[in-house]
């Protein structure tokens, strides 16, 4: 069913008149004859409302600094932030040496009362020294969790003791969970820590490999970035680092030498993007490794913005020797997916990553969102010069970086970068709104209440979202798939991730589970033996009714 | 795996490495979905609120509903209360549950937010409640935090409002899964006792699938039955750490004696369940259960020689460890390393955990590493000092398993790795014979993978 704005003013009418002010302005229908569609991003979560947003802890440490393999990732605080998440997230990473892989080693300082009341630096120091005795990791990360910054704990301070005491890289993040309106102010505070205190710091001075590239975004989630590694090595590319997924401080440290960096989730890591671009002079290229069409086209602008026409020739053997081995497997299942309908609501990329790779097994996305991203992530960095800074974003400073003296090189001629730029999505991004097909909805930071009414009316095959959401529209009998962490399976992404999604998805909508929640009796009821035995007129009519 | 945990034990003090506990606020935000058609609330960033939902989820594959008063800087700074107000205003507004229960997380703790003279100033509509329970996660664990909870139900709802007792049971489950509170349940019924359970999460997180979602489903404790707990003749609290601390409260409040037994897992301590309900309400036991008893010993002594004097590491709940390290001790087995992450002196009176552990061993002639506020970082170095043959705990212990090759027995909270569990009793005799087969099986199951072609044995 097409919806129309009535039908979203009746939806909100439920809502408080401030709630409802408030969550009008989140939501879009679109409308391809408008020239750019606004829309509310980045602000407060309104309080009591069920969302699905987490703090800047999750953001910074959860999401941003947990995946680096060979550093111990401390948190600061009492026990729960850091045991939540503890190997929750599926970020898989492989050590070259096993001793240096803390993925599964949650270390927490455990604030006690006292700690509370005397301040908590003493236990983090003693925390410091233990891992590096114990552990002995090539570098730390401190995050604090939301009392640390109220009680007045200088955890820099104790990090820059701690450094100079022992001589290893310790960085401290001060990503309190109350700080900015979501995860993203914590992927921003990671950002800032990253690029300040360890990127740069290796004396790599020249690339490795003729086509050395970082992946920027890339969380290795179900291994999606070893499939996309196994198709880039193949090509002839060299990844340097992938921030930060099976990333390690070993190799971050020397991402200043790539030629170009890639992005594949744009919210989480723009700012290092960004920086790297300023500081290096590397150019940023995003990239969508999601969906067949999708990957295809970002190996295509990667061999444009090195011009090789050996590279250009070797891309384009790769994808054909790809599809080949992918098209004849995905029949089967497109055959079951083609003409269903699906939400798609996802942290801060893949709400639209996932549309393509949606579209390619013939679901068309009738909803979709991000739980927090900015309005350039939906309308595209144009919009980047018109966004003002509020109260909460402006407690997240910006870091300000200025050309590496000894490093900084263009990587390619300036002309050449403004021709590139007409073409390939250079140091750009244009969002979601732009891609999605008119009278679709967009709703940023949907709420329990508004994906309920939204699944009523609009009736989708398929709920894409996280795990909090996910057993929800699955009560109704609606098929779900968690696009956070792949329900356990993947990788999602490159050639061969998008025939585990097909499967994955055609299998939610095959399992004959869903013919089993009727009873039989609820379908049949006890009409003859009930007539026969009752002989008032009523009772056969209420019966039979 | 785990290849970083050295075998030599060097003593620290800077924290938990693996921790074997969690934060207060998610065992209140359980305890609070134990209450029919009650809407929990996080007071404080949403982050905490986002984690517990998350990891509540994972365990039950269940929605779980909550809701957060979603702290900002500023709220951080001035305190929380005008976030509370608009909470309250807005789930009473788009949800309607007849109950709110908040509870505080370590952001508002350490603000020092007042919160029954936000509750008070806020606008709550005619007939619902705003329930609350401090739960400062620097203290205690998960398990203190359910216990706040149940305590902040007994403190808001229950009433004593007749002179004479009714002849009915309140019973505390402590922090178990529905299907266990089910068969607890089940059990004070197969006996013929009016009880009233409170929090009960049957019905709430192992909901059936009927085509439809309800944000509050038909399972939970009654308001009305608990506030009817304040006439009931006797309350029994199954678990010291989850549930005692409420139990003495409404005998406080409310004059119903309190009695605290072990959480009833395996024979004896639901013996004791049994025999309590009994000699309390005078009732004979039936034959239905005297049934269910005779086939649980049948099965041990059946199965004995699969699992007797097989070494076990346990760890988990303190509750749940104390009635697990009994039974495994009736089965023949030896506890050598039992450890929980909730510390053991949170609660009033000083901690029972250790000192009730080692009686039980001591009794048994044996000898065992035992501790509260312990990490998994400690329990993997015992033992790789002194080797078990099982290792039994939640799902974190499944990367000890792989690192020392050991056969491995999910039970506690959370499992995130595999289903069903939530919805399967380990209590009472049935939950003890289901306990039997998961053990043995597991060791059978080891026994098989590693025999040679000639001694696979098709006859065990
Ligand atoms: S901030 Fe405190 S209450 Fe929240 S998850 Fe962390 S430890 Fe638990
Ligand atoms: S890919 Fe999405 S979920 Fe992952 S970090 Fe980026 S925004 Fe978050």
């Amino acid at each position: 069913m097409a919806i129309n704005e009535k039908m979203i003013e009746e939806i909100l009418n439920k809502y408080p008149a401030k709630v409802k002010r408030n969550r009008k302005k989140h939501i879009v229908i679109r409308d391809s004859a408008q020239e750019n569609q606004e829309i509310e991003a980045n602000t407060r979560t309104i309080p009591g409302v069920v969302t699905n947003r987490g703090c800047a802890f999750a953001g910074c440490k959860g999401v941003v600094l947990g995946p680096l393999k060979d550093m111990v990732h401390i948190v600061h605080g009492p026990v729960g932030c850091g045991y939540y998440s503890w190997l929750t997230r599926r970020n898989k990473a492989r050590a070259e040496d096993p001793e240096k892989n803390f993925l599964a080693y949650c270390v927490s300082t455990d604030m006690q009362e006292s700690d509370i009341v005397f301040g908590g630096e003493k236990k983090l120091t003693r925390m410091i020294d233990e891992v590096v005795e114990i552990l002995k990791p090539n570098a730390i990360t401190i995050s604090a969790t939301c009392p640390v910054g109220l009680i007045g704990d200088d955890i820099q301070a104790v990090a820059r003791a701690a450094r100079a005491k022992h001589g290893v890289n310790i960085t401290a993040y001060s990503c309190e969970g109350y700080k900015g309106v979501s995860q993203s102010a914590g992927h921003h505070i990671a950002n800032n820590g990253l690029m300040e205190k360890i990127i740069g710091e290796g004396d790599l001075e020249e690339p490795p490999s003729k086509y050395t590239i970082n992946i920027l975004g890339e969380y290795n989630i179900g291994g999606d970035s070893w499939e996309v590694e196994r198709v880039l090595n193949d090509i002839g590319y060299e990844v340097q680092v992938v921030m930060t997924g099976n990333g390690s401080y070993e190799k971050l440290k020397n991402a200043h030498v790539a030629q170009l960096n890639l992005v594949q989730c744009h919210r989480s890591i723009n700012y290092i993007a960004d920086m790297l671009e300023t500081k290096y002079g590397t150019p940023w290229l995003k990239v969508n490794f999601i969906g067949i069409r999708a990957t295809i086209e970002s190996l295509r602008n990667m061999a444009l913005y090195f011009g090789d026409e050996a590279l250009i020739k070797r891309t384009e053997e790769v994808i054909e020797r790809e599809l080949a081995e992918i098209e004849p497997q995905l029949e089967p299942y497109k055959k079951i997916c083609s003409g269903k309908t699906a939400f798609c609501f996802v942290g801060g990329s893949r709400g639209h990553h996932y549309q393509g790779l949606y579209e390619e097994l013939g679901i068309t996305t009738v909803l979709a969102g991000y739980e927090f991203a900015h309005r350039d992530d939906y309308e595209g960095r144009d919009v980047l010069p018109n966004l003002k800074t509020d109260a909460d974003s402006k407690n997240i400073p910006d870091l300000h970086v200025t050309p590496d003296e000894g490093r900084y090189r263009l990587k390619i001629p300036v002309e050449r970068m403004e021709e590139l730029k007409k073409i390939i999505p250079l140091n750009d991004y244009k969002g979601m709104i732009n891609e999605m097909v008119d009278g679709s909805i967009v709703v940023d930071d949907l709420n329990h209440y508004e994906t309920d009414e939204f699944i009523k009316v609009l009736k989708p095959d398929l709920f894409s979202s996280g795990i909090k959401d996910k057993y929800i529209p699955q009560k109704m009998g609606v098929p779900t798939k968690q696009l956070h962490n792949y329900d356990y399976s993947g990788p999602y992404a490159g050639f061969r991730g998008a025939i585990n999604f097909a499967r994955d998805v055609a299998m939610g909508f095959s399992t004959p589970t869903w013919n089993f929640i009727v009873p039989p009796w609820k379908h049949n009821p006890l009409l003859e033996g009930s007539i026969e035995q009752c002989s008032d007129d009523t009772c056969v009519k209420e019966v039979g009714a | 795996m785990l290849d970083c945990t050295p075998k030599e034990i060097i003593k620290r003090s800077g924290g938990m490495i693996n921790p074997a506990k969690t934060c207060q606020p998610i065992g209140a935000m359980y305890a609070a979905l134990g209450i029919h058609n009650c809407l929990p609330h996080s007071h404080g960033s949403q982050g905490c609120c986002a984690y517990h939902r998350s990891h509540l989820t994972r365990h039950f594959r269940e929605p779980v509903m909550a809701t957060s008063s979603s702290f900002t800087e500023g709220a951080s700074v001035f305190g929380g209360g005008g976030n509370l107000k608009t909470a309250i205003k807005n789930v009473f507004s788009i949800y309607n549950p007849d109950v709110m229960a908040v509870h505080t997380t370590c952001l508002s703790e350490t603000i020092g937010d007042d919160l029954p003279s936000i509750i008070k100033g806020a606008e709550v509509p005619e007939g619902k409640l705003v329930i609350h329970a401090s739960t400062p996660s620097y203290q205690g664990s998960h398990i203190t935090g359910f216990s706040n909870m149940v305590k902040g139900m007994v403190t808001y709802l229950a009433k004593a409002t007749r002179d004479e007792k009714k002849e009915q049971v309140n019973i505390i489950p402590g922090f178990v899964n529905p299907g266990d509170m089910r068969e607890i349940k089940r059990l004070g019924g197969e006996l013929g006792v009016r009880s009233i359970i409170f929090p009960d999460t049957s019905g709430v997180l192992d909901s059936p699938m009927i085509g439809k979602f309800n944000m509050f489903p038909a399972g939970g404790a009654k308001v009305e039955d608990i506030r009817d707990s304040g006439n009931s003749k006797l309350t029994i609290a199954l678990g010291y750490y989850a549930s005692s601390d409420s139990a003495h409260l409404l005998e406080r409040n409310c004059q119903v004696p309190a009695i605290t037994l072990k959480t009833p897992i395996g024979i004896k301590a639901t013996d004791d369940f049994l025999m309590t309900l009994r000699s309390k309400f005078v009732q004979e036991i039936p034959n239905q259960l005297e049934e269910e008893r005779g086939q649980l010993v049948d099965v041990i002594t059946d199965n004995h020689h699969h699992f007797y004097g097989k070494k076990v590491a346990l760890f988990g709940d303190p509750d749940i460890l104390t009635g697990l390290t009994e039974f495994i001790l009736s089965l023949g087995m030896q506890p050598v390393h039992v450890l929980t992450g909730t510390p053991a002196g949170t609660l009033t009176g000083s901690g029972i955990f250790e000192k009730e552990i080692k009686e039980m061993l001591a009794a048994a002639g044996h000898e065992g590493r035992v501790k509260a506020a312990g990490d998994l970082f400690e329990l993997h170095q015992w033992i790789k000092n002194e080797p078990v043959d099982l290792l039994m705990g939640n799902t974190y212990g499944k990367y000890i398993a792989r690192a020392e090759d050991l056969p491995f027995v999910r039970v506690g909270f959370p499992i995130l790795d595999r289903g069903v569990h939530s919805y399967l009793p380990i209590v009472g005799y049935r939950g003890a014979m289901r306990l039997v087969e998961m053990i043995s099986d597991t060791l059978l199951d080891r026994q098989d993978r590693d025999a040679a072609d000639e001694d696979l044995e098709l006859v065990m």
